[in-house]
């Protein structure tokens, strides 16, 4: 898993059937400080996470296991609402 | 597997319910000799580490759903399943990072 915050929402009517009822968010990969690293994506949320939220994601073929079909072509989802990083 | 010094842990009340009371590491990938790959993980522990160890961590699906027993829903790719004492790289001095 990887850290990332939400920045967005994305809405899309028409889509695959296998992510119907599905919410994809926009969501900012961070590096182990907290800071911006790389491109955002758009990841399935599991867990009503909104914008300005620091999340953990999961990339790859585990991304698909959340959704309610079990086959979908989703290649990232949130997995968890960080409340706190810990670092010495 | 990769090798990663644990940096510290991250903290979810709201997550996937089958990770409920899993310790979640933050955990920074190094390169064999010791120096920082510039990457790092969120894994489970499967081996009681905590800040300042060198572990191995395991990234891939099929393999974190055998060792947390998650069955085949699992949401799960990196754990940590070792501790890395030294790594010799066939140099006159192993890397040592053990205590």
């Amino acid at each position: 898993m990887k850290l990332g915050r939400v920045i967005g929402t994305v809405v899309s009517t028409k889509k695959l059937e296998a992510f119907a009822g599905e919410k994809f968010l926009i969501v900012q990969p961070l590096s182990e400080n907290l800071e911006p690293d790389g491109e955002p994506l758009v990841a399935n949320d599991t867990q009503q996470a909104g914008p300005g939220q620091l999340v953990t994601y999961i990339g790859g073929r585990e991304a698909t296991i959340p959704l309610g079909e079990p086959f979908n072509p989703s290649d990232a989802a949130i997995t968890g609402i960080v409340d706190e990083v810990a670092t010495e | 597997m990769k090798i990663g010094r644990v940096i510290g842990t991250v903290v979810c009340t709201l997550k996937l319910d089958h990770y409920r009371g899993e310790k979640q590491l933050l955990v920074k990938l190094l390169n064999p000799d010791g120096s920082e790959a510039g990457d790092y993980v969120v894994a489970f522990d499967r081996c009681q580490a905590g800040p300042g160890d060198v572990v191995l961590i395991i990234d891939e699906g099929n393999g974190a759903r055998q060792v947390l027993e998650t069955g085949p829903k699992g949401v799960v790719r990196a754990v940590c399943v070792g501790f890395v004492d030294s790594v010799n790289l066939g140099r006159a001095e192993p890397a040592t990072f053990g205590a």
